[in-house]
């Protein structure tokens, strides 16, 4: 009797197991499928968009008047960031498919230059249009490589998820076809890198600028190292430090220090250029609890902090307190023209006004002797080609970086619309507007207790 | 340009008023206290809290009492100081402190408590301040102006001179107070001047926080609730950097604590920066949700760790990648050698080791 009893029992249990296991089966294929379903949608869409590129490119290409050409290049446009967005959501970052990536940025970067200067006046030269052409032609072959991919993909109805587990295993992934095939596309996008069509611009130039900027300096050794360090920080006490080298990935060579703070025992960390000994940043990990001193006493530290580093002519341009730091950004002034992009940051704890930050890249990258920028607008022409809404409160002229990436002196107004603040860069010798840039309000915090 | 004109002309109105109170109401006036801090731009805190009540209190600033000396706050203080004739250099140091203190006056107890519970709020000089809170976020339903008081309110002289455009006639014994108009309140502020501006002289359209003329506000009457139950604490507000919100910040730490929780500092600074960088490349999305949740980017995404609550540091690290630090010398990868499966990120060309991570170009 009791045996039966039990065997009922275990029969009942072993049926529910199975149901519940079928139940949990059924899920995970559920959400398999969904995620299987996402790469899908991306994929494909991915595909459309190279379609429409190649197409939109060609109808471009047939344009008659080189003059009307900017809704074209603006579409060509939104195609390439469309492209860039559904190549966001493949699993393909730790495959190298950089190239591809590169070549459709080139392509954005292109038809966005091109479509906001104003054709009619500055038509393509033929040069550009060649460029255009070679565009045309490249997404061409991506557009074929594609497509084989995709007709692949439908015929074989290979699915992303095997991708991706192809990418985690540490066996070779050269057997999954659509590995293969993106493989096959990438390396053509890498043939024809080199078209003339500019360099890809990002800020990996700031490492050349730095190292092109240290190239003449002297080397130091690591103890050098060490006794800039200590005359940078100011710290009382001695110095114990670790030195390491940085590798080859960076254009220059740098001696990365961890200082331990020697008067409480915070670790600080720096990095300083092995050529001529310039300190690049200086980060120290210490929370700071609570707030002795006013963020105007922290300014000024800071400010002393750089005038006996050797930093000279530095504006405070802008300053923030996050709870218990102080951040201020400095900028090079030169007759009264602040040099935004020899700017740098400083750090102070708002307890004891140590500085526990200091940052240096841009400083160091293009702190040079240039030569004196003569504004050919004064201040009122330039003021002309404001916005008439804009209500002017502060005026100063500056070097700016431009979207080109080229210096250019420019008159920086702060003004006031509808009580959201905005700066604007008027170039002060051909009027244009550089940049505008609203200023962010302060944020709400957001309290759901 | 009009109304620029009439606040400005409203303004010098003021001003001169300001300078008869200070012989008349000097001695009466006990200044609740500053500290002894040169208040500049960008700071937080309580100090900042009374600045902006205090130039409200006059109409000299419009905007949301928040704590946070930002743009708003900053013309503010430089239009007081050229009107006063300081140097309008936007530091508010003593004298300016000592002016503020002796023209107007700051209800400490009644700010901090509204910025406590998170109401929306103005604080004019000259009004009544229960006329000048919103309601209660969280469900309660925001009772502006007690009842007994609206209907006889407007005895004293709400309405002279200063604003006739805006205000037909007195709304004495309206049910509706001020509901069709929303008086623009540094229009109310003049007018009271004259009177000492710690009485409660009863200003019908008083309880409209608005903290800008144009600005969309919802009218505030007692008989309908504009804020939902769910209304989040939007009073007080915090610095963040330039193009980034707080959210993002949070999404970032998320992300760094996930991955590089228990590594030297400068690890988790690079570990932002890396993010920071990948944003900036043309090679990888432009924001930081895109970066940080793009398909097998980061193993801390793909097994779940971005979900964990992160610590103090990893918002800090956060917080200094994005104002310009790098410790990973521009790297756009790193992984941990221990556990990389993937014999293509070996190829790259290294940068540095920080703790377990290699970063790489």
């Amino acid at each position: 009797m009791i045996r039966s009893v039990i065997i009922g029992v275990l029969a009942v249990a072993v049926l529910g197991t199975g149901y519940w296991g079928y139940l949990e089966h059924q899920e995970k294929n559920a959400i398999l499928i969904q995620s299987e379903n996402n790469y899908q949608r991306a994929f494909h869409e991915l595909s459309y968009n190279l379609d429409h590129l190649h197409d939109e490119l060609g109808s471009t290409l047939a344009m008659n008047s080189k003059e009307r050409l900017s809704p074209s290049l603006t579409d060509v446009w939104r195609i390439t960031s469309e492209a860039q967005n559904d190549l966001g959501q493949l699993p393909l970052s730790l495959m190298p498919f950089s190239k591809t990536e590169e070549f459709l940025y080139k392509i954005g970067d292109f038809s966005y230059r091109n479509a906001v200067r104003d054709l009619e006046q500055d038509p393509l030269s033929e040069e550009e249009y060649e460029s255009l052409k070679e565009l045309y032609h490249q997404s061409g072959e991506i557009q074929g490589e594609m497509r084989k991919v995709q007709s692949m993909v439908l015929e074989d109805h290979l699915k992303w998820m095997d991708v991706e587990m192809a990418l985690a295993s540490q066996d070779e992934p050269g057997d999954n076809a659509i590995i293969d095939g993106f493989e096959v596309i990438d390396e053509k996008a890498g043939q024809f890198s080199e078209a003339s069509v500019g360099d890809v611009g990002s800020r990996t130039q700031q490492d050349e600028e730095i190292a092109k900027a240290v190239e003449d300096l002297e080397e130091i050794d690591e103890q050098e190292a060490v006794n800039i360090a200590g005359e940078f920080l100011d710290r009382k006490g001695k110095l114990e430090a670790d030195v390491e080298t940085t590798g080859d990935g960076l254009d220059y060579k740098a001696y990365s220090l961890t200082i331990e703070d020697p008067e409480d025992g915070h670790y600080i960390y720096m990095d300083i250029t092995k050529k001529g000994g310039k300190p690049l940043y200086l980060l120290e990990d210490r929370q700071v609890e609570s707030a002795e001193v006013s963020l105007h006493e922290a300014s000024q530290k800071a400010k002393e902090f750089l005038d006996k580093n050797g930093f000279e002519n530095m504006q405070l341009v802008d300053s923030r307190q996050y709870e218990n730091v102080g951040v201020f950004e400095f900028a090079y002034v030169v007759d009264d023209i602040r040099v935004y992009t020899d700017a740098s940051v400083i750090e102070v704890a708002l307890d004891n006004k140590d500085v526990i930050g200091y940052e240096g890249f841009s400083y160091i990258a293009n702190h040079q002797k240039r030569k004196p920028m003569e504004a050919s607008l004064s201040e009122d022409e330039a003021r002309e080609r404001l916005n008439p809404s804009l209500e002017v409160m502060e005026v100063h002229k500056a070097i700016m970086e431009n979207e080109l990436e080229e210096e250019v002196l420019c008159y920086e107004f702060f003004g006031v619309i509808d009580d959201d603040t905005y700066r604007i860069f008027i170039n002060a010798d051909n009027g244009r507007e550089e940049k505008v840039q609203k200023m962010d309000r302060a944020e709400p915090v957001y309290d759901f207790d | 340009m009009k109304s620029h004109e009439g606040r400005r002309l409203k303004r010098l109105f003021f001003a001169v008023l300001v300078c008869v109170q200070f012989v008349v109401l000097l001695p009466s006036l006990e200044a609740q206290a500053f500290t002894d801090q040169v208040i500049q731009k960008g700071a937080t805190g309580d100090d900042v809290v009374e600045l902006q009540s205090r130039l409200q209190y006059i109409g000299f600033y419009h905007d949301t009492i928040d704590g946070v000396y930002g743009y708003g706050t900053y013309w503010s203080v430089k239009k007081y100081q050229e009107e006063f004739g300081l140097e309008p250099d936007g530091l508010v140091g003593p004298k300016m402190k000592d002016m503020l203190k002796r023209t107007t006056n700051f209800d400490k107890e009644y700010v901090h408590r509204m910025l406590k519970e998170g109401r929306k709020f103005t604080h004019y000089g000259g009004m009544p301040l229960e006329h000048q809170k919103g309601p209660k976020p969280g469900g309660k339903r925001g009772k502006p102006a007690p009842a007994p008081k609206q209907p006889s309110a407007p005895g004293g002289e709400p309405q002279k001179g200063g604003a006739p455009k805006e205000q037909p006639s007195p709304e004495a014994g309206t049910p509706q107070k001020g509901a069709p108009q929303t008086e623009a309140p540094q229009e109310g502020t003049p007018e009271t001047g004259t009177e000492q501006p710690q009485t409660d002289t009863q200003q019908p359209e008083a309880e409209t926080p608005a903290p800008a003329p144009g600005e969309d506000i919802p009218d505030m009457t007692p008989e309908e609730d504009d804020f939902p139950g769910d209304e989040a604490d939007i009073q007080e507000a915090i610095n963040t950097p330039e193009g980034f919100t707080d959210n993002d910040i949070q999404i970032m730490a998320q992300a760094v604590y996930g991955e590089a929780r228990g590594e030297p500092y400068t690890g988790q600074v690079a570990v932002a920066a890396v993010i920071l960088n990948r944003i900036e490349s043309p090679t990888f999305p432009n924001n930081p949700s895109g970066v940080i949740f793009e398909p097998r980017a980061f193993t801390a995404v793909a097994d779940g760790q971005i979900n964990l609550e992160p610590d103090d540091t990893a918002r800090r690290a956060v917080l200094d990648a994005i104002n310009g630090q790098d410790p990973s010398g521009n790297a756009l990868y790193y992984f941990n050698p221990d556990t990389a499966t993937s014999g293509w990120i070996w190829s790259r060309p290294q940068i540095k080791r920080i703790g377990k991570h290699i970063f790489c170009e």
